[in-house]
């Protein structure tokens, strides 16, 4: 029976040099993105009020879709998820994201009726 | 009850163990497993997070992120977020670290491995580090909450470190970045005679809003921070590994991929508590 932990499927090991530094660019191409994306959502939550004092709903949003596009960087070219199979990439992230939209749905639907609920009695 | 089990499967379709159908080894995809389940559990935490805020009795307010977390280790003023941003930015940075550890394992550079993987742990003991002050810094509280005499809510916003002075005693009314100040002997004035005072925060309350708001900050930063902690473990082990030469010999770095994959998780949540927790 052959030990299956020291196979390595890597779809990118035993790579050269060359491939090596263009992997490296990409890297670093994410890295820049990620920390232009965390500056642009850190001025944003710092100086909001002083320029667009009613525009919270939608400073709240942007927040939301900037770290959803951070998570999907990191997820895709960091873990490495992007390079995986087809199949492998689906059972990992639609479970999960199925699941997470419905949570968010409930707890959101639920939160304000018991909301709702405190300012009729309190 | 015969059915399917009876019939011949032709050995042409029958899999005969071995080489993974998904491509992964047996380690990475049970990583990928836990991953997925220990998102679950950090989801249920934000969501109760999110329950928590969204149901918030009418009359209480959610403290503002970037009053409560302005101060910067070393420096005396407001930095509002900009602490928590250049932690965010350290383990940002950090993961990066690691992936190009992972790209050197890719090419069995050992002496890139070693180089990236340390970068990755000292990454990784700043932000346990800084998470140490950030926490230190919010359970000590910077502007004690007063409920004045008369039923209104001030917060101290000078004169309160080491004696009272007085003099240079002020009380922000309302809110912490209130415009009205009053100031000097009026204020201690005010100050003594109030009801209650509420410094820092602690298991029953904190200075900021309700006290779901400390008890939040302390579990999810803290589970986070515990599971950064333990990452940093499993990295120093696969870099002790790593310059004993054990995936040299081994002929593949895919442990390195392993712990990487559980950093880059930590990374990610992390990315999801700064938003929700700091920025929203």
């Amino acid at each position: 029976m052959e030990r299956d932990d020291i196979i390595e499927y890597s779809l990118d090991a035993g790579h050269s040099e060359e491939q090596g530094r263009v992997i490296r660019k990409k890297i670093y191409f994410v890295t820049i993105l990620l920390s232009a994306i965390t500056t642009v959502e850190v001025l944003l939550g710092v100086f909001w009020m002083d320029f667009m004092p009613n525009a919270w709903h939608w400073v709240k949003w942007v927040f939301i879709v900037l770290t959803m596009v951070k998570a999907a960087y990191i997820v895709m070219t960091f873990m490495h998820l992007g390079d995986e199979r087809r199949n492998i990439r689906s059972m990992i992230l639609l479970p999960y994201v199925l699941f997470l939209i419905y949570i968010a749905y409930i707890l959101i639907w639920e939160a304000t009726y018991i909301q709702n609920v405190l300012k009729i009695f309190l | 009850m015969s059915g399917e089990a009876s019939k011949t499967i032709s050995n042409a379709v029958l899999w005969g163990g071995g080489r993974s159908p998904l491509s992964l080894s047996y380690g990475k995809m049970m990583i990928w497993f836990f991953l997925v389940s220990d998102a679950l559990t950090f989801s249920g935490l934000l969501a109760a997070y999110g329950f928590a805020r969204h149901s918030l009795a009418p009359g209480m307010e959610w403290p503002v992120g970037d009053i409560v977390f302005s101060s910067f280790p070393g420096l005396s003023g407001s930095y509002p977020l900009m602490y928590v941003a250049l932690m965010t930015f350290i383990l940002i940075i950090s993961s990066v670290t690691m992936v190009l550890a992972v790209e050197a394992g890719h090419r069995m550079d050992k002496k890139g491995v070693v180089k990236w993987l340390f970068l990755t742990v000292i990454g990784g003991l700043f932000f346990v580090g800084s998470q140490a002050f950030e926490r230190a810094h919010f359970i000590h509280g910077a502007n004690p909450r007063v409920t004045l005499a008369d039923g209104r809510t001030a917060f101290v916003v000078d004169g309160h470190h080491g004696e009272i002075d007085p003099a240079t005693f002020a009380l922000a009314m309302g809110s912490v970045q209130s415009e009205e100040v009053v100031r000097g002997p009026e204020a201690h004035a005010l100050y003594e005679n109030a009801i209650t005072v509420v410094s820092g925060a602690n298991m029953t309350e904190n200075e900021y809003g309700p006290p779901a708001y400390a008890n939040f900050f302390f579990f999810i930063t803290g589970f986070h921070g515990f599971h950064v902690s333990t990452g940093i473990v499993l990295n120093i082990v696969v870099l002790s590994m790593a310059i004993k030469g054990v995936f040299h010999r081994r002929g593949h770095y895919e442990m390195v991929e392993k712990a990487g994959l559980y950093w880059h998780f930590v990374d990610l949540v992390w990315v999801f508590v700064f938003t929700f927790f700091y920025l929203v």
